[in-house]
C-alpha cells in the first residue's frame, strides 16, 4: 500500500483511518501546509539592494483581473540568472517585507517653518508647493552671466541628490530635467 | 515534478508504520549538505527560513555577538552560531548553521507519545504536526542535538521541517535555495555523500587536515550533514561527538510520565490500553542503511567507501517492528 | 572611479561577477564582499573550491570574508597605499611582473619630461599657495613628430618604467610593516601569492569597494592597485581585473546617467564658463592622440555630445545655436556632495531635493549636516519610507521651533512597482518587470518628476521669470507626458537615426551633424530594432567562462570584459588559451565582443582604445589632482606620523572647507584610537531599518573592539560603550572580539575600533548615527568623504566621561 500524506488525508476524511483500538488517526495526518506560491503569478525582477544584480522572482497574488489589486506574497531568487543562480542573501531573501510593509507611507506630508509636526496635504497641493518653491529658488539664484560676463545660465540655489536606487530610465530623466533646469549641484550615492 | 510524501514512521503509532519493503516506490531520499568551510555566516538561510515558513519576528537584542538570537526558539528554527577560536595560532571564525539534522533514526520521534505528532517520511524528512502535539516535550529530551523548542503560549513543540511543503512540490528547502556561497547543497543522499567527500578533499588540499563529514552513525546518519573543516574540534561547532537515539527505557517513572502526558493531551483512558499493547515507536535496525552512516573524524569522514546498495535506503527491506529497540 | 578612468580610460568594474570564477588569486581589500555582495562573492568561493584559487583578505578587521579566506592580513585603516606600493616594489624587485604584457600594453616605454620629479613627499609643480599641482610638470617628453618619445628597452632613466621603479623603491617590506602594522613575514607571504600571477598562465583579480574610495587618498589607493594589476598583466583578461563592487542596486546606472556633479550621461563633461562656445568645449573635451597608433575612441566625443543634445532639445538643438550649447549650465568649481553640504552650511543654498536617498545619515559629521539642513529654506524628500533626513528637525537634540526649514515629504513607489532597468556593478543592464501597482496614494518617481517639470514649465509660461528656454524646449513627446513609460525612455537613451526614425544598434552610428540622437551613448545598442536587449534571458555560455552574451545587455556594446584586447599578446594570441578573452584568427577577433575594432589587426593600434596613449597608464600624466603616481599620505586624523615624509603627512591637495581644520583631532592624545565604519550583511544603509526580519537578525547599533583594549578599558562583552570623536559621540553594545588585534605602527601600539553605519533615529529599532563621528573631508579628486579612517576615544557607558 502506497500511503502518501495525501492519500492518508483522503482516507481520514472518509472516516476509515481508525486504529485497532478505536483511536482516530485523523488528527495525526493533517495536511502539509499548501505551497504558498501555488498559482501565484511570477514576475522576473531584480533585487533592489546591492549592485550584484541578483535576478529575483516576485510571486504575486491576484489574477490581474479588472477587479483585483495584486499583492506581492513572496520573492525568491531566479534560478535562471547567471549572476546569482537563484540564491539570495538575507536582504534579498526578505525583500518581500520591503515591498509590503506597514511602514510604507501613502500620504504627502508638509512641515511648515517652526512646526513640531507634519500636516497631511493632497498630491495636487504638494506638487504645486514643490513647483512654486522650485521656480522661486531657481529665479532667485539664477545667473545668466558670471562676473567676467561669460554666459553661465546656472541655478545655484537648488541641489538635487539621488538616487542610486532608481532605474536607469528614471536616472536619465532626472539628469535630463535637472540639467535643463540649470542645476549643477547634482549628486548621488556614488560618492558615499 | 512534485514528490509524494510517503510516510515511513509515525510517532506512537506502530500500526501506521509502513514497511518500506511493502512500498511500490518510495522515491528518492534527500539530504542537505552544509559546508561550513564555505559558509560566510550571512544568515541568508536564517532569514529565508523565517520568511518562507512565516515564523514571525521575535524581538532580539545584541548580546555582544554577530549571532542574532542566543538560541533556537519556536520562531527560529535555524540559527547561525558564531564562535571565534584560535587554532594553531590562526584565528578561525567558526560559523555553524544550527537546525534540525533530520536523523535517520529520529530520537524525537521515538520519544514522542502523541500519535501522529511526529512523522518521518521515506525521503528523510522528520516533520512535527503541531495539531497532534500534546506539549509533553519528550521529543526535546529525546533529541541528541537539542533542536526542538517548546512554545509556552501554544503548548506545542516545533522545529525545522525541511520545508516539507516545498519538497512535496518539487522544490528544495528555502535555506538551500538562498545560500549565496553554495555552503548548503541539496540532492539525493547518495549525491550529497559523494559531494561531501569531494568537499572534504578540497578542504584537505587547502590545509584543513582534519576536515570531516558529520553524519553520525549513532542516529543512523542524518539528512542534514555537515562538512566540518576542523573535524577534530566538533565542540567548537556545538556538535556532539557521539550522538545516539534510542527509545527511553520503560522505567516506572517514564511510564507514568507517558501516561500523564496522554491524560493531559486527550483525557482518554482508553489510549492507555493502546500504549500498554504497543509501547512507543520501535527502532528498526533494518529500516535504515548502515552504509549511509559516516561518523565524525578524518577516518570515517573521508575515504569510507560505501558498499553496494549503500544508498538504497528507501528500498531496503524492513521487517515490521521486529528488532529490539537498541541503537 | 576617477582612478580607473585615469588608468584605463573607463571608470567601471573591468570584469563582471561571474568572471571571478576564472581567477587564480583573489585579493579582497577595501571591500567585504561576503557581507556586502554575498551572491557576487559566490564566484570567489567557486574559484577557491573549483580552481584552487587563493582567496586573500587585507583589512583592518577579520571580516566574514576573512572567515572563508585562505589568508588574512590585518592592517591599520588608511595604510592601503603603503601595502599596495610594497606589492609593486616586491613584483619589480623580484622580477615577477609580466614583462611582455607591460611592454605591449602599458605606457612603461613612455618617456616623461625633465620637469617631473618627486621629493620630500611632493611631486614637482606644487603650488603651495593654491594647494594644487601644475600638472604640466608631469607631461611626457615629445619627439620631433609631436608624439610622445618612447624607449622600448625601458632603460631610459625617465621612462615610466624606471620612474615607477624609483618611486616605489621606498616601499620596502619593513616600511610597509611600519606603516600598516602588519609583520614583514605576513606581508611577504601575501606578496608571494599575489605576485604569482605575473605570468601568462596565471591571472589574479582584485575586489574593492568603498573601503578604498572613502579616504582622502581614495583615488590614489585604487591607482596603486591598478598599477599593480597592470604590472602583473591582469587587466583585460578573464579572471583578472580590478573590480569595483558597487553598493546600491543602480549606483552604476545612476552614475552612467550622470546624477553626478561635473558629468553628463555617458561620462561627457559639463561645460565650464571659460568654454564660451561649443567649439571650445569640444576642443577641450576631445583628447588628441599622444602616439600614432592609438584608436583614441574619445576622439568621437563631439558625436556623443551632439547626439545627446539632440535627444534633449530635439529641433531646438541646431548647428546655428551650437546645438543648444547655452541651454546647459556652465559649472564653475566643485559641485559634489561635500560642496553641496558646504553651500547649505554657508546658508546660500535655498532648496534641497533628496530622492531615494537619506543624506543626513549618509554624510560625514552629522552635527554639521544638521546645522546645514536647518539653514535651508525648503527641502523635499521623496521615498517610499519616512526618512531621518525628512524629519531632521525632530532629530535628537533639535528644537523644531528653532528651525524654519519647510519640508515636503512625498511617498514614492518601489522598485517592484515599476519596470525599467538596473545596471549592476559588472555593467550588466537588466530589465525588471513590474510586479504590482504602487499602493493607492503613492506616485512613481517618474510621475513626481514629470509633474514637477510640467508645473514649473507652466509657471514660467504664466508668469515669466529667469531664462527658461531649456525648460520650454526640453523634449517631452511621451505618450503620457505626465508619466513617461520606461520603454519610451529606454529608447530615447539608446537613440535614433533622426532621418529615418530607426533605433540605432551601435554608438558607431552616431554623428556630430545633428542627424542622430542618443541620450547616453554607452547605452546605444541596449534597445534596438531587435527589441529590448536588456530584457534578454538567454543562458547559453558557449565558452564556459561565464560571459553569457545573450543575458541582458552589458555596456559598452554588450562587451563582458573591458580592455579585452589586452587578454592577448602583441600578435593577438591569448596569454592563456584556456581562458581566452579574445583571439585574432587572421581576419577578425573572436570570443568576447572585442574592445577593439573587430577586424583591426593586432598591431594596428594599442590595446586600450579609450586612452590617447593607446595603452594603459602606469604613469597617469594629467588625469588626477594629486600625482601621476600614488604616494602614502596619512588620513587627516591619524594615530601616526607619516613614516615616509612627516613634513608632508597628509594629501597636500585636498580641499579644506571652512571650519573643518578646527573639527579635527590630529595629534591630540584625547583621541588615541583608529576608527573605521562599515556595513554588515544583515543591513543595507538605512532602508533595512524598516524590514522586521533584518532588524531581528542584526537588531542594535554596536561597537566592535579588540579584547586587549576592552580589558584595558574595563569593557565587558555585551555591555554599553560610548565612543566619541572631536565631532560627536555614539553609544552602543560592545562586541569584544579576537578579530581585531593591536598593531605596532612606527613603534607604537595602535588599536582599531569598528562601527557599523546602519542606524538612525527612525526605524523599527533606533541607534546612534555612525556619522556623528566622521570628519568633513574628502578625496582630492572625487571629494568622497574619509569615512574609513579617523580618531576616537572609548569608555564604558555610564562612567565619567573625559572632558574634551
Amino acid at each position: 500500500m502506497d500511503i502518501s500524506r495525501r492519500t492518508f488525508i483522503k482516507a481520514a476524511a472518509g472516516g476509515a483511518a481508525v486504529s485497532a483500538l478505536g483511536f482516530d488517526l485523523r488528527p495525526a495526518h493533517a495536511a502539509v501546509r499548501q505551497l504558498k506560491i501555488r498559482n501565484a503569478t511570477e514576475y522576473r525582477t531584480v533585487c533592489p539592494y546591492c549592485a550584484v544584480g541578483c535576478g529575483t522572482i516576485a510571486y504575486v497574488h491576484g489574477s490581474g483581473g479588472l477587479n483585483t489589486t495584486n499583492t506581492v506574497i513572496h520573492v525568491e531568487g531566479d534560478p535562471d540568472s547567471p549572476i546569482n543562480g537563484g540564491t539570495l542573501c538575507p536582504k534579498g531573501a526578505s525583500q518581500m517585507q520591503l515591498a509590503v510593509s506597514p511602514r510604507l507611507r501613502h500620504q504627502p506630508l508638509l512641515r511648515r517653518a517652526g512646526a513640531a509636526e507634519w500636516e497631511e496635504v493632497d498630491w495636487d497641493t504638494a506638487m504645486d508647493w514643490f513647483a512654486r518653491k522650485f521656480k522661486d529658488a531657481r529665479d532667485a539664484s539664477f545667473r545668466e552671466r558670471d562676473d567676467e560676463g561669460r554666459v553661465v545660465n546656472r541655478a545655484d540655489g537648488i541641489a538635487w541628490v539621488g538616487s542610486a536606487t532608481v532605474s536607469n530610465e528614471d536616472a536619465y530623466l532626472i539628469t535630463k530635467t535637472m540639467r535643463a533646469m540649470g542645476l549643477v549641484y547634482i549628486d548621488h550615492q556614488a560618492r558615499i | 515534478m512534485a514528490d509524494s510524501l510517503t510516510i515511513r514512521r509515525v510517532s506512537a503509532s506502530p500500526d501506521a508504520y509502513i514497511p518500506i519493503s511493502a512500498l511500490r516506490s518510495a522515491g528518492p531520499t534527500y539530504a542537505k549538505l552544509v559546508d561550513i568551510g564555505a559558509c560566510i555566516g550571512c544568515k541568508g538561510c536564517e532569514v529565508a527560513c523565517k520568511e518562507w515558513n512565516d515564523l514571525g519576528v521575535e524581538p532580539t537584542a545584541n548580546f555582544g555577538s554577530y549571532q542574532s538570537h542566543k538560541d533556537l526558539s519556536p520562531k527560529t528554527w535555524l540559527l547561525m552560531r558564531f564562535n571565534e577560536v584560535e587554532v594553531d595560532g590562526n584565528l578561525n571564525w567558526l560559523i555553524k548553521k544550527d537546525a534540525c539534522l533530520h536523523c535517520e533514526e529520529p530520537g524525537c520521534l521515538f520519544a514522542c507519545p502523541a500519535p501522529g505528532a511526529i512523522v518521518q517520511y521515506t525521503n528523510g524528512i522528520v516533520d512535527f504536526n503541531q495539531e497532534n502535539c500534546i506539549g509533553c516535550q519528550y521529543c526535546v529530551t529525546g533529541c541528541p542535538f537539542d533542536i526542538p523548542r517548546f512554545d509556552v503560549h501554544t503548548r506545542k513543540v516545533s522545529k525545522c521541517n525541511m520545508c516539507v511543503d516545498r519538497v512535496e512540490a518539487g522544490l528544495e528547502p528555502a535555506c538551500v535555495k538562498t545560500c549565496p556561497t553554495n555552503a548548503i547543497s541539496w540532492g539525493s543522499k547518495h549525491d550529497m555523500l559523494a559531494l561531501a567527500d569531494k568537499k572534504v578533499e578540497t578542504l584537505q588540499s587547502r590545509g584543513f587536515q582534519n576536515a570531516a563529514v558529520y553524519n553520525p552513525a549513532g542516529v543512523g546518519g542524518t539528512h542534514m550533514m555537515y562538512v566540518v573543516p576542523h573535524g577534530d574540534r566538533l565542540s567548537d561547532y556545538s556538535l556532539p561527538t557521539d550522538p545516539t537515539a534510542s527509545p527511553a527505557p520503560m522505567t516506572a517513572l517514564g511510564f507514568l510520565k507517558r501516561v500523564g502526558a496522554y491524560l493531559m493531551g486527550f483525557g482518554v483512558l482508553g489510549v492507555l490500553g493502546h500504549f500498554l499493547r504497543y509501547g512507543p515507536e520501535r527502532l528498526d535496525e533494518d529500516g535504515h542503511d548502515e552504509d549511509d552512516h559516516r561518523g565524525p573524524g578524518p577516518a570515517s569522514g573521508h575515504g569510507a567507501v560505501p558498499g553496494p546498495g549503500a544508498f538504497s535506503a528507501p528500498d531496503a527491506p524492513a521487517g515490521p517492528g521486529a528488532a529490539p529497540p537498541v541503537a | 572611479m576617477a582612478s580607473l578612468a585615469a588608468t584605463f580610460g573607463r571608470g567601471a568594474m573591468t570584469n563582471h561577477w561571474k568572471d571571478i570564477k576564472n581567477t587564480d588569486v583573489i585579493l579582497v581589500m577595501g571591500a567585504n564582499p561576503a557581507e556586502n555582495h554575498p551572491c557576487g562573492f559566490k564566484w570567489a568561493v567557486e574559484a577557491r573550491d573549483n580552481r584552487g584559487a587563493k582567496l586573500l583578505t587585507i583589512d583592518p578587521r577579520f571580516t566574514r570574508t576573512s572567515a572563508v579566506a585562505d589568508r588574512h592580513m590585518q592592517i591599520r585603516p588608511g595604510s592601503d597605499i603603503a601595502v599596495l606600493g610594497g606589492l609593486i616594489r616586491y613584483a619589480l624587485e623580484n622580477d615577477l611582473h609580466h614583462a611582455d604584457y607591460v611592454r605591449a600594453h602599458t605606457n612603461a616605454t613612455f618617456v616623461v619630461g625633465e620637469e617631473y620629479d618627486f621629493a620630500d613627499g611632493l611631486f614637482s609643480g606644487f603650488d603651495e599657495a593654491a594647494s594644487n599641482y601644475d600638472r604640466t610638470a608631469w607631461d611626457y617628453e615629445r619627439g620631433p613628430d609631436g608624439y610622445v618619445r618612447r624607449d622600448a628597452s625601458l632603460a631610459h632613466p625617465r621612462s615610466v618604467f624606471q620612474l615607477l621603479k624609483r618611486h616605489y623603491d621606498r616601499y620596502t617590506p619593513e616600511v610597509v610593516a611600519d606603516i600598516a602594522g602588519c609583520s614583514v613575514e605576513e606581508f611577504l607571504q601575501m606578496a608571494e601569492i599575489i605576485c604569482s600571477t605575473g605570468r601568462a598562465d596565471r591571472v589574479g583579480t582584485i575586489m574593492y569597494a568603498v573601503g578604498w574610495t572613502m579616504h582622502t587618498v581614495g583615488s590614489q589607493i585604487i591607482r596603486t592597485a591598478a598599477i599593480l594589476q597592470l604590472l602583473l598583466g591582469n587587466i583585460g583578461r578573464p579572471g583578472g581585473g580590478i573590480n569595483a563592487l558597487r553598493g546600491h542596486a543602480n549606483v552604476q546606472g545612476a552614475t552612467d546617467h550622470a546624477i553626478v556633479a561635473g558629468i553628463l550621461p555617458g561620462y561627457l563633461k559639463v561645460p565650464t564658463p571659460p568654454q564660451t562656445s561649443l567649439a571650445t568645449h569640444m576642443s577641450e573635451s576631445t583628447p588628441r592622440p599622444l602616439v600614432r597608433d592609438t584608436v583614441n575612441y574619445w576622439g568621437n566625443y563631439p558625436k556623443f555630445y551632439v547626439s545627446q543634445m539632440k535627444a534633449w532639445f530635439g529641433e531646438h538643438a541646431t548647428r546655428d545655436n551650437d546645438f543648444a550649447y547655452d541651454y546647459l549650465a556652465k559649472q564653475d568649481g566643485d559641485a559634489t556632495w561635500l560642496s553641496i553640504w558646504d553651500k547649505a552650511h554657508q546658508g546660500t543654498l535655498e532648496g534641497f531635493v533628496a530622492l531615494g536617498f537619506n543624506p543626513l545619515l549618509a554624510g560625514p559629521d552629522v552635527p554639521r549636516l544638521l546645522d546645514a539642513m536647518s539653514k535651508l529654506k525648503w527641502k523635499v524628500v521623496i521615498d517610499p519610507f519616512m526618512l531621518d533626513s525628512a524629519e531632521f528637525w525632530k532629530a535628537p537634540g533639535m528644537n523644531p521651533a528653532d528651525i524654519d526649514t519647510e519640508v515636503l515629504y512625498l511617498p514614492s513607489s518601489h522598485w517592484i512597482e515599476r519596470d525599467g532597468s538596473f545596471t549592476n556593478s559588472g555593467r550588466w543592464a537588466q530589465w525588471k518587470e513590474k510586479a504590482v501597482d504602487p499602493p493607492i496614494g503613492v506616485r512613481s518617481d517618474t510621475w513626481i518628476l514629470s509633474e514637477l517639470f510640467w508645473r514649473v514649465k507652466e509657471l514660467y509660461q504664466a508668469e515669466g521669470g529667469a531664462w527658461n528656454d531649456p525648460i520650454q524646449h526640453l523634449t517631452w513627446d511621451y505618450l503620457n507626458p505626465r508619466e513617461p513609460s520606461m520603454i519610451e525612455l529606454a529608447k530615447e537613451i539608446n537613440g535614433y537615426d533622426l532621418r529615418t526614425g530607426r533605433l540605432l544598434s551601435s554608438f558607431g552610428e552616431l554623428t556630430d551633424d545633428g542627424t542622430t540622437s542618443s541620450g547616453n551613448w554607452i547605452y546605444t545598442g541596449s534597445y534596438t530594432e531587435a527589441g529590448n536587449q536588456m530584457q534578454r534571458r538567454g543562458t547559453d555560455d558557449p565558452g564556459g567562462l561565464g560571459m553569457h552574451h545573450d543575458w541582458a545587455f552589458s555596456w559598452p556594446a554588450n562587451r563582458r570584459v573591458l580592455y579585452n584586447r589586452a587578454s592577448a599578446d602583441a600578435e593577438g594570441r591569448p596569454w592563456d588559451p584556456s581562458r581566452a578573452g579574445i583571439a585574432w584568427n587572421g581576419r577578425e577577433w573572436i570570443g568576447d565582443v572585442p574592445d577593439y575594432g573587430r577586424t583591426t589587426p593586432p598591431d594596428a593600434a594599442g590595446a586600450f582604445i579609450m586612452t590617447e596613449e593607446g595603452v594603459a597608464r602606469l604613469f597617469s600624466s594629467q588625469q588626477l589632482a594629486d600625482g601621476p603616481f600614488s604616494e602614502h599620505y596619512e588620513p587627516v586624523e591619524s594615530p601616526s606620523p607619516n613614516a615616509l615624509h612627516d613634513n608632508v603627512p597628509i594629501n597636500p591637495v585636498i580641499r579644506w572647507y571652512d571650519g573643518v581644520r578646527e573639527s579635527l583631532a590630529n595629534g591630540d592624545d584625547d583621541y588615541p584610537y583608529a576608527c573605521t565604519i562599515y556595513r554588515v550583511v544583515e543591513r543595507e544603509h538605512f532602508v533595512t531599518s524598516n524590514v522586521p526580519l533584518l532588524v531581528e537578525t542584526m537588531p542594535d547599533f554596536f561597537v566592535e573592539l579588540p579584547e586587549g583594549l576592552a580589558e584595558e578599558k574595563g569593557i565587558a562583552n555585551g555591555s554599553q560603550v560610548r565612543v566619541w570623536s572631536k565631532r560627536g559621540e555614539v553609544q552602543g553594545t560592545a562586541i569584544v572580539t579576537k578579530r581585531i588585534k593591536p598593531l605596532r605602527v612606527n613603534g607604537k601600539v595602535v588599536w582599531t575600533v569598528g562601527i557599523p553605519v546602519h542606524w538612525g533615529f527612525i526605524g523599527i529599532t533606533q541607534g546612534s548615527m555612525a556619522n556623528l563621528l566622521t570628519p568633513f573631508i574628502g578625496d582630492a579628486n572625487t571629494r568622497c568623504p574619509e569615512f574609513k579612517s579617523f580618531l576616537v576615544n572609548i569608555e564604558p557607558a555610564g562612567s565619567a566621561r573625559m572632558e574634551t
